[in-house]
């Protein structure tokens, strides 16, 4: 009989691998996303991501819809961030149709899509202290963006998916009493942010949590086309309101913020975090500087196309969004119809790099690098 | 660079598989490649020293109702500078090489065309289905599509 | 306690479960107290007003949770273990419901005053781990499975550095038994041990810093045995669900959530005891002490610590699991062994 050598690796202990299902019901997968694992105790050695569970085919109805009648359903891409999500395809379709909005509307356009930066960046940087167990500055976070949604209803009568970016113009004129609110909002943000630095991304057992936690390099970020604050946090200054400046960008004075050495390591999940929390602030600075430029009179209503044509054509238009950039595919063919819309959905392309780097870490980092990473699955999914 | 200057770079290079430069007056002007030849255009057109693509922002399916196509979205962190690659694909069994080695990202997006479109990526690690479900019928944005009529046994509404 | 009510109804079986009752008196308002603050205070940490609509300012919300959680379906998965997941929740409650027996309200009333008292405690307090983990594999979920995988780790390596407390305290008291430290330690606060305790004249002020640390070490330890935040990485809800408790529903899981209270409270009167002077009067012994004002002071300071426990809940973030065996292992046990090597000379030279 053949003798078999049975070699010992003291270092190690052979154990069976666990399959295991996180989601698509999960308290923090963010929606309904499906993780397959495996582990290894708590080791995690293999993540695959199911996507699809919200899957609509936005693309589809798009080329069933006139032009005017897409945006409701981009609203409904990120959820969180509508203002920014309208912003590239209603600027593409003004590219394509030759509309040079007023100078009122792109700065109202600004004011807004900050804002609603600052508000996704708050609910991004609470789930992630939640995913982390820190219940607290959630709610603090919560409170501050009620403010914000609250002007965002005065002024567009809904609360998440406003349809208020329209081709040439916007849907309403702003509230009256808009520059004190968003003075008061800008005032309130800053001063729960301190507190959120010191209560939450200064506490030493967050600090310890997540530091060295999902630690993405830089080449890989860009090979994997990771963008907004998961890629800024890897140390790559890479910001489309800079880079290609649109709109009225090059006008406002402001930093791209990175990751740094400081605390953590440059690409990990507290740099991607802590971009965030620095980005809430530029977006402040800039709301001040627009406030004080805007004109006080014009109407935003008066570069509205009679009929939402673009001339047979194609282009690709992106934007910086809260999470990274959001761009919009398109291809007329002449009719009031796109031919096709296909979005550059963020989420989508950043979920994408998580299992390259979530292998090695245990379960817990697993969330916590999911929660940095800041996906939401209205986008993914489409 | 110029959009025109790598498109004469690129032409330079491969005169046979660069096919066409359209240029529209409305929108962005793009470059179509011989679809075969994809693979090595998208790898010169990375490691090129002055083009330096290092990034892949979007990869798109397309039904233009007489062909299929891919349509490749680049962008160039160093240079700033951005570029559109574009293929066709006949109508019958459309496939091409992929670019997943070039550009990881490129991994979803192709598996999101092949979901949505059928276009078949040679030496793709992983070509399954991944908005729809892996076992669902027909290529959705497909012009001439009709869905499912029902799907384990249930109705799916129209 | 027991002796009394043994002479007041005869040694028989109905004396014997009437004492067994007694506890449970206290733990139910008790209970409903500690939830209503729970509830309570992580409002106002968080700048809400928590539940309001169930009785004046919401104050009846534990009540309607409890009534809630009996009128739950109790739901058994069909692949469990069946007498295992059954018998789990009681063995937990029974684990914080026996150191009831022996925790002292005050001079004159404790239920049972055996002269081992603490080591009961002790003894007791690993009893949960046996209730956990049996939860955790009969339900047969992968994540019930982590969480009292998770739990028994935990609990095992923070029993290390809680018993060489125990110890310590034993050691420089001279008895197991509760009474005899709380008595020890009557008279002017400073005879508390966390002071230094009633020995020793000047020498012993060199040793207040390692009481300190041992005061400080079992607080930490205990947070982590009553699984609260931020060791609380058994049930940490946003990794593995629920933990040890996923698929309990209902009653069952209205035990666990008992128990847990429970343990909140057993741990609180504990670092009294050993280092508050238990039921003894701030004042000294002639001010606002006595058997009535023991049971004010006793379970006063031990609020005061479930407040503790409540208050880092809300501010915490939660460990991770190689973080949490570090602390415990590394830090916390050479701490605590080198206290105890230091009070030991203390007691050895008094």
């Amino acid at each position: 009989m053949e003798r078999k050598f049975i070699e010992y690796d003291f270092g190690r202990v052979d154990s069976e691998r666990m399959r295991l299902n996180v989601g698509p019901q999960h308290p923090s997968t963010h929606g309904v996303l499906r993780l397959e694992i495996e582990l290894e105790g708590e080791i995690v050695t293999d993540v695959i991501p199911h996507i699809g569970y919200l899957h609509r085919c936005f693309e589809k109805y798009c080329e069933q819809m006139q032009y005017p009648q897409v945006i409701p359903y981009i609203d409904r891409l990120d959820y969180i961030a509508s203002m920014n999500n309208e912003w590239p395809f209603v600027m593409g379709v003004e590219k394509m149709m030759n509309i040079q909005v007023p100078e009122r509307v792109e700065y109202i356009r600004v004011i807004f899509a900050e804002l609603n930066r600052i508000a996704n960046h708050q609910i991004a940087v609470a789930t992630f202290g939640m995913d982390a167990g820190a219940f607290t500055p959630f709610l603090y976070l919560f409170r501050d963006r009620e403010m914000i949604l609250n002007l965002f209803e005065h002024t567009s009568g809904a609360r998440l998916l406003y349809n208020y970016f329209w081709v040439g113009g916007l849907a309403h004129d702003v509230p009256p009493n808009f520059k004190d609110t968003a003075l008061n909002i800008i005032k309130t943000v800053r001063a729960t942010n301190e507190e959120v630095m010191r209560l939450l991304m200064g506490n030493k057992i967050f600090v310890e949590r997540t530091v060295k936690v999902g630690i993405l390099p830089a080449d890989v970020a860009i090979n994997f086309a990771c963008s907004g604050p998961v890629l800024r946090g890897s140390g790559v200054e890479w910001d489309l309101r800079k880079a290609q400046p649109y709109s009225i960008y090059d006008r406002f004075d402001f930093n791209v913020c990175v990751g740094s050495n400081e605390i953590g390591v440059i690409g990990d999940s507290w740099n991607r975090n802590i971009v965030r929390m620095n980005e809430m602030e530029q977006s402040c600075r800039i709301i001040e500087q627009a406030i004080a430029q805007m004109p006080n009179e014009g109407d935003v209503r008066e570069k509205f196309p009679k009929k939402v044509r673009p001339p047979k054509g194609e282009i690709y238009c992106s934007a910086e969004n809260p999470k990274g950039e959001l761009g919009f595919y398109l291809v007329a063919d002449g009719g009031n119809k796109p031919f096709r819309l296909k979005s550059r959905p963020t989420s989508f392309v950043n979920l994408a790099v998580l299992p390259e780097i979530c292998k090695g870490y245990m379960v817990a980092d697993l969330i916590l690098i999911l929660g940095s990473i800041d996906i939401v699955l209205g986008e993914v999914d489409r | 660079m110029l959009v025109q200057e790598i498109y004469d770079n690129l032409k330079e290079k491969f005169p046979e598989a660069v096919l066409e430069f359209i240029g529209t007056a409305t929108g962005d002007p793009s470059t179509v490649v011989d679809a075969g030849q994809i693979y090595n255009i998208c790898k010169y057109l990375r490691d090129q020293d002055g083009l330096e693509f290092d990034y892949l922002a979007l990869l798109s399916g397309m039904d233009y109702k007489d062909k299929f196509g891919t349509v490749y979205h680049l962008y160039s962190l160093k240079y700033k500078h951005r570029f559109v690659i574009k293929t066709y694909l006949p109508k019958e069994d459309p496939s091409l090489p992929s670019v997943e080695r070039i550009w990881k990202t490129a991994n979803w997006h192709e598996r999101e065309a092949y979901d949505m479109f059928g276009i078949k990526f040679e030496n793709h690690p992983n070509m399954i289905r991944i908005l729809c479900p892996y076992d669902w019928e027909g290529y959705p944005l497909r012009k001439d599509y009709v869905g499912q009529e029902t799907y384990h046994g249930v109705r799916i509404p129209v | 306690m027991g002796n009394f009510v043994f002479d007041l109804i005869g040694k028989n079986i109905v004396a014997a479960l009437v004492i067994c009752i007694i506890p449970l008196v206290f733990i139910l308002p008790y209970a409903l107290i500690a939830i209503l603050g729970e509830l309570k205070i992580g409002a106002w940490m968080q700048d809400r007003v928590g539940p309001m609509r169930t009785g004046w300012k919401g104050v009846l919300q534990p009540v309607a949770e409890v009534v809630k959680l009996l009128q739950k379906e109790d739901i058994t998965p069909t692949i469990a273990n069946k007498p295992l997941f059954n018998l789990a929740p009681f063995i937990v409650f029974i684990g914080a419901f026996a150191a009831f027996a022996v925790l002292p309200f005050s001079e004159k009333f404790i239920p049972s005053g055996i002269n081992l008292g603490l080591f009961f405690v002790f003894a007791v307090g690993s009893f949960a781990v046996i209730g956990i983990v049996m939860g955790g594999w009969a339900s047969n979920n992968k994540y019930s499975l982590l969480g009292a995988m998770r739990s028994v780790a935990q609990i095992i390596s923070y029993e290390l550095p809680a018993g060489m407390v125990f110890l310590s305290i034993a050691t420089i008291a001279g008895t197991l038994d509760m009474q005899t430290i709380i008595l020890n330690q009557s008279g002017p606060i400073w005879n508390w041990y966390i002071f230094g305790g009633p020995q020793g004249g000047a020498i012993k002020f060199l040793f207040i810093p390692f009481f300190v640390i041992l005061f400080i070490v079992y607080l930490i330890s205990s947070l982590a045995e009553t699984n609260r935040t931020p060791f609380d990485i058994p049930e940490g809800e946003s990794e593995i669900v629920a933990g040890y408790h996923t698929e309990y529903s209902g009653m069952k899981f209205a035990m666990f959530f008992m128990a847990e209270y429970a343990n909140m409270y057993v741990v609180s009167a504990i670092i009294v005891i050993l280092f508050l002077g238990g039921w003894s009067s701030p004042f000294g012994t002639s001010f606002m002490d006595g058997p009535i004002w023991g049971i004010f002071w006793m379970v006063g300071k031990a609020f005061f610590f479930v407040f503790v426990q409540i208050w880092l809940r809300w501010t915490l973030p939660r460990l991770r699991v190689d973080q949490l065996m570090y602390l415990g292992w590394k830090v916390l046990l050479p701490l605590s062994i080198a206290c105890f090597m230091a009070i030991a000379f203390l007691a050895m030279i008094n």
